[in-house]
């Protein structure tokens, strides 16, 4: 069953910088320093890295990268597909790479300024250019949020929901948010009031408070073998399982070929091989880490990885389930919504702390914490 | 007018756009299974066949999703309503629907395509059927 393997591979080391709006270096240089950090978590140095792994979009050149580290050589590169849904294939590949033996101990990076510089927020940018995009681009899909909003208004209108509904999401995402003083929105939470109160972005999906941060800032991971768990200065976070969603016509960021267009059905690929691989269920799951670029986001998630049932994720939240002290606590760093935007990475990464019991909002006895970025996934536990 | 960004051109879908000037909604078909597809694609996923032709759409078709499309920082003049539309053939297309108020606009209104020129671009849209079909 693909997906076993993964188990023969740790997370080691976990490194961040700054989340901001203007960090005020460039993303080499935001790469570097989380690289540098999440190699002495992990108890190591750069000569023990031999392997890399990013985004396919990172603007960070991997041999540049190393330059500024003092890593010798590489033994394995590669790069995910896509945008923040990819991100979890990080882990995936480098884990993939370490369980295969091609590599010994995988530096993941993933750095921008998507705030100060590129931003992802605003009409056409990177999509103009591509062919792929002739089917939205031109009609006035010119940024996420409106490609992402054709699937909400869909869902909405087959769950009979409102835009207040998704709203119950950003109130716990900035409530955990409050608390996280490596959020951006640290003590400032908010009410559904205020979500109400905000501007539409698009009509009538998403108020400007359904909507994830732009922002500056690197993270980094380093993977390696299990068998290193005992050696390090930090508990281990094993991989125990990884998996990609893809369908044949999807698409990164939609699929609106797909009969039922409120499903997430790559979601829902991705978490039965996660389920499969890992011998787990969505009862196992202490903590989920679901990619939030966009509240309507995380309810149709919840509803594809099975953590409740379909069209029941408003009334999932309503009733607390995954705020603090809930029954599955959801983004406890407060998400990419509430603590910054590193496209999904530093979701991972409070995955991890919430593992190792060093997190900010730290759930009680955590095992296994399930990250999902729509289109790839982790099931993570304890070393 | 809003700005309309110019489709890229493209050897596997130039037939559409091409169609699109000549005020026509062409649907590729596989010339070996008949199945429909859109996007087009260089090659059938149903028999691999790399021949293909084209379907003229009969026009008419359903909202299956919809938004309204502000710039995200400047309010825009004149903001589109994007439909995901699923027309009778069975394929689902995104255009904009014109004719009706973005608050009158409600899932599976019945639509139908008309074609117009935005500068070099011409495209597909869509409004509301004059008179339903029985």
């Amino acid at each position: 069953m693909p997906g076993a393997p993964m188990n023969e591979a740790i997370i080691a080391g976990i490194g961040q910088t700054e989340f901001s709006k203007d960090s005020g270096r460039s993303p080499l240089q935001l790469a570097a320093e989380a690289a540098r950090a999440a190699i002495a978590d992990a108890g190591l140095t750069p000569v023990d890295i031999d392997a890399t792994v990013t985004f396919q979009l990172d603007r960070s050149d991997e041999l540049a990268l190393i330059r500024c580290l003092g890593v010798p050589a590489l033994n394995f590169t590669s790069r995910t597909r896509g945008g923040g849904g990819g991100a979890c294939a990080t882990v995936q590949q480098a884990a993939a790479a370490v369980a295969s033996g091609a590599a010994d101990a995988v530096l993941i990076y993933r750095a921008f300024n998507e705030r100060s510089r590129h931003r992802f927020g605003q009409p056409g940018g990177a999509m103009v250019g591509d062919p792929a995009r002739n089917w939205y681009l031109p009609f006035g899909l010119d940024t996420p949020a409106k490609v992402y909003g054709l699937t909400f208004q869909r869902y909405m209108h087959d769950y009979g929901l409102t835009n207040a509904d998704f709203g119950l999401y950003t109130v716990a995402a900035r409530q955990y948010a409050a608390t996280n003083p490596n959020a951006w929105f640290y003590r400032r939470p908010i009410t559904l009031e205020d979500h109400q109160r905000s501007r539409w972005i698009v009509e009538p999906l998403l108020r400007l408070l359904d909507c994830c941060q732009e922002s500056d800032g690197g993270v980094a991971l380093v993977v390696t073998r299990a068998e290193r768990s005992g050696d390090l200065p930090q508990p281990a976070v094993r991989v125990l399982a990884a998996a990609q969603g893809h369908l044949l016509n999807g698409d990164e960021m939609y699929n609106y070929y797909h009969p039922d267009l409120s499903e997430s059905p790559e979601t829902g690929l991705m978490a039965h091989r996660l389920f499969e691989s890992s011998g787990l269920g969505p009862a196992d799951i202490d903590v989920a880490m679901i990619y939030d670029n966009f509240s309507p986001v995380v309810l149709m998630q919840l509803e594809a990885l099975g953590l409740c049932g379909r069209g029941e994720a408003r009334d999932f939240i309503a009733e607390g389930h995954i705020g603090p002290g809930g029954s599955l606590p959801v983004n406890p760093n407060g998400g990419l919504l509430g603590e910054g935007y590193i496209h999904g990475m530093n979701n991972i990464l409070e995955a991890v702390r919430q593992l190792r019991g060093t997190a900010a909002n730290q759930v009680d006895a955590v095992e296994h914490v399930l990250v999902s970025a729509g289109r790839s996934g982790l099931v993570l536990g304890r070393g | 007018m809003p700005e309309v960004i110019a489709p890229v051109d493209d050897h596997d879908d130039r037939f559409f756009w091409q169609g699109a000037r000549e005020g026509k909604l062409l649907i590729q078909r596989c010339a070996r299974c008949a199945s429909l597809r859109h996007p087009p694609s260089p090659m059938c996923p149903h028999c691999r066949s790399t021949e293909w032709v084209t379907q003229e759409a009969c026009g008419r078709g359903t909202v299956h999703a919809w938004i309204v499309s502000h710039h995200p920082t400047m309010p825009d003049a004149s903001p589109r309503v994007v439909v995901l539309v699923e027309l009778e053939e069975g394929v689902r297309l995104v255009s904009n629907l014109h004719g009706i108020d973005a608050g009158q606009v409600a899932n599976d209104l019945a639509v139908e395509v008309f074609f117009e020129r935005f500068g070099d671009v011409t495209l597909p849209q869509f409004r509301p059927v004059s008179r339903p079909r029985a």
